[in-house]
């Protein structure tokens, strides 16, 4: 119904552009450098698994992907466990200064990271956890819980109070209501404000590399001081970067038709 | 609005609270002491007053030309990509299959670039674009184009540009086709029924109907793009010179860079400042949708399918209301 005129071309047209850095990237990944920088071709010729083998065994590359993996599942859990009964509380009840907590946390959604990665180099260097996995996880909470509180509040929303008041009336406890019959009923919510929180704290770079240094040094940060220190090791580089783009690409899938109101906060 | 009122709702937010006010209050708490005091190093501080801030909104001080500066090349490069990304999104929305699994394939296609890490997204642009060993660049220099974005500012712009619309053009159109979707069969039948061309359906019933998604996805776009850092900064490093450098790379210079606290702490807030107006629009606009969306599903819409009938502006749902 809702289509125009030379709407496949058009679809084609954006697909190809979208498609087509990112298969420069691929496509550079199986070069080796001798061909990447002396001839321009559209696909190896001498394919190669050199890069990709480099990175699975040489410690300062895998430990990079291991450091990022470790803050983000870290993140995730937290962000998760404190917005659930948050955003229970946000979507039964009216209590003092709901309104300016919900759009307090909205804010702080939306902060620029530039703002705070001199503060929180500070905070996490007074309170030791400078260079752990768990400076990264904290910082992006601040970020992800916002976010994770906001979309499982349009899911809660979304089961009828009868249920509640049933479950009640029935004799549950609340934190048995809770884990017994709420959880399972927003799965699905819980799946995507999980996957959102560990994509919004995978792509995120600047705090990951200020409160980071030596032993929980995330891909990101790896990729870009390697690179400058072994003189443009392009096929490298470009083998770093799909392997960066491997979690996002598997999940997708399953999230397609959440996309849009993850990146909305819930409310589309 | 049937919540009940309930203070005890406090113990389940705690968590929260706690969590965000840790990692949230007390840095900012920080930002608001050293922005009032100056620091040679040594961890000497001494007293400035509000003077970091007047400095930092008169253009002829060394600060206050950067960050002005910088502003506006970032609120030029906010209104640009607004103005490519929100067209070219509704087009693409309007551009979907209709149905089947080429649905689900041009979504996950069009959500890939979201879900790139952003310093990889800079990367694969650096890549893309250089006329050694980037597909981009090649072509460009080979057809005569004398295209690099190293040492050109137009070539720069350009460059960060096109990245940013390769990277979020994809939310804009997942936004516009989840309002797309949500709209009746029953609306363009009614319009052919009245004969009603391609222009009007697309004026009267889906860009009304796209109203409230349009303007998350540009109140959405805007922010993201006026906090961005990781993706210029790794294509361009802020260069050719200064010319794409942006209120956050600057503000990154000044504080991480010079280590010069008081300056970057009040850029901070000032920037800091304007966000958060911006969001509270947003979160109006939020907000007032959500109220929307009850009273239409309150009202079931046993109407006549009258285009216009979904998008009367509901009475705004004012944030105060919670102190009662």
């Amino acid at each position: 119904m809702h289509s125009i005129p030379g709407r496949r071309l058009i679809m084609g047209l954006f697909l190809i552009f979208l498609m087509l850095p990112i298969y420069w990237l691929v496509n550079m990944s199986f070069k080796t450098n001798g061909e990447i920088i002396s001839t321009m071709t559209l696909w190896p010729h001498a394919p190669t698994l050199q890069h990709y083998r480099r990175i699975f065994t040489d410690e300062s590359w895998y430990s990079g992907y291991i450091n990022s993996l470790e803050y983000v599942v870290i993140n995730t859990i937290i962000s998760i466990s404190v917005a659930l009964p948050a955003a229970y509380a946000f979507s039964r009840y009216r209590f003092l200064g709901d309104k300016h907590l919900f759009f307090w946390l909205l804010s702080n959604r939306m902060a620029p990271a530039a703002v705070y990665a001199l503060p929180f180099f500070n905070l996490y260097s007074a309170i030791g956890l400078f260079d752990t996995p768990w400076a990264v996880a904290l910082a992006h909470c601040i970020f992800n819980v916002p976010l994770a509180v906001w979309i499982l509040e349009g899911f809660v929303s979304g089961v009828p109070r009868e249920i509640d008041e049933t479950a009640f009336l029935d004799g549950y406890s609340f934190p048995r209501f809770f884990i017994r019959i709420l959880v399972p009923l927003i799965a699905s919510g819980i799946g995507v404000a999980a996957f959102f929180c560990f994509m919004f704290s995978w792509v995120e770079l600047l705090l990951a590399r200020t409160l980071t240094s030596v032993n929980a040094k995330p891909i990101a940060a790896v990729m870009t001081r390697t690179v400058s220190a072994a003189g443009m090791d392009w096929g490298l580089l470009a083998a770093a970067g799909v392997l960066t783009i491997i979690p996002g690409a598997l999940v997708i899938w399953f999230v397609r038709n959440y996309i849009a109101r993850g990146f909305a906060l819930g409310r589309v | 609005m049937d919540k009940t009122v309930n203070q005890k709702a406090w113990f389940l937010v705690l968590p929260v609270f706690l969590v965000v006010a840790f990692s949230a209050v007390l840095p900012l708490m920080t930002v608001v002491n050293y922005s009032m005091q100056d620091t040679f190093g040594n961890n000497q501080f001494f007293w400035n007053g509000v003077g970091w801030f007047k400095e930092l909104l008169d253009p002829s001080t060394d600060l206050g030309g950067r960050f002005l500066a910088s502003l506006g090349r970032n609120l030029f490069f906010s209104l640009v990509i607004l103005a490519i990304e929100v067209p070219l999104g509704i087009v693409v929305a309007l551009s979907m299959p209709r149905q089947g699994w080429p649905v689900a394939a041009c979504l996950v296609t069009l959500a890939l670039p979201l879900l790139i890490p952003w310093n990889v997204v800079g990367t694969i642009w650096q890549i893309f674009g250089r006329p050694d060993i980037g597909l981009l660049g090649y072509v460009l220099n080979h057809v005569g184009l004398d295209y690099n974005y190293v040492s050109n500012d137009i070539d720069a712009w350009v460059t960060v540009i096109v990245m940013d619309v390769w990277h979020w053009t994809s939310l804009v159109a997942l936004l516009c086709y989840a309002g797309l979707k949500s709209i009746p069969d029953a609306y363009y039948q009614a319009a052919q029924i009245d004969g009603a061309s391609r222009w009007a359906v697309f004026k009267a019933i889906q860009l009304p109907k796209m109203n409230r998604v349009l303007l998350i996805a540009v109140l959405l776009r805007f922010m993201d793009s006026f906090m961005i850092y990781t993706e210029p900064f790794v294509v361009t490093g802020g260069g050719p010179g200064n010319s794409t450098t942006f209120v956050s790379i600057e503000l990154v210079k000044i504080a991480l860079g010079q280590f010069d606290l008081g300056k970057a702490a009040a850029l901070s807030l000032v920037y800091n400042l304007i966000i958060l107006i911006v969001c509270w629009i947003f979160y109006t606009v939020m907000t007032n949708a959500g109220v929307e969306r009850k009273v239409q599903t309150e009202s079931k819409p046993a109407v006549e399918p009258k285009p216009s009938a979904g998008l009367k502006p509901v009475p705004a749902l004012k944030p105060k209301e919670g102190v009662a």
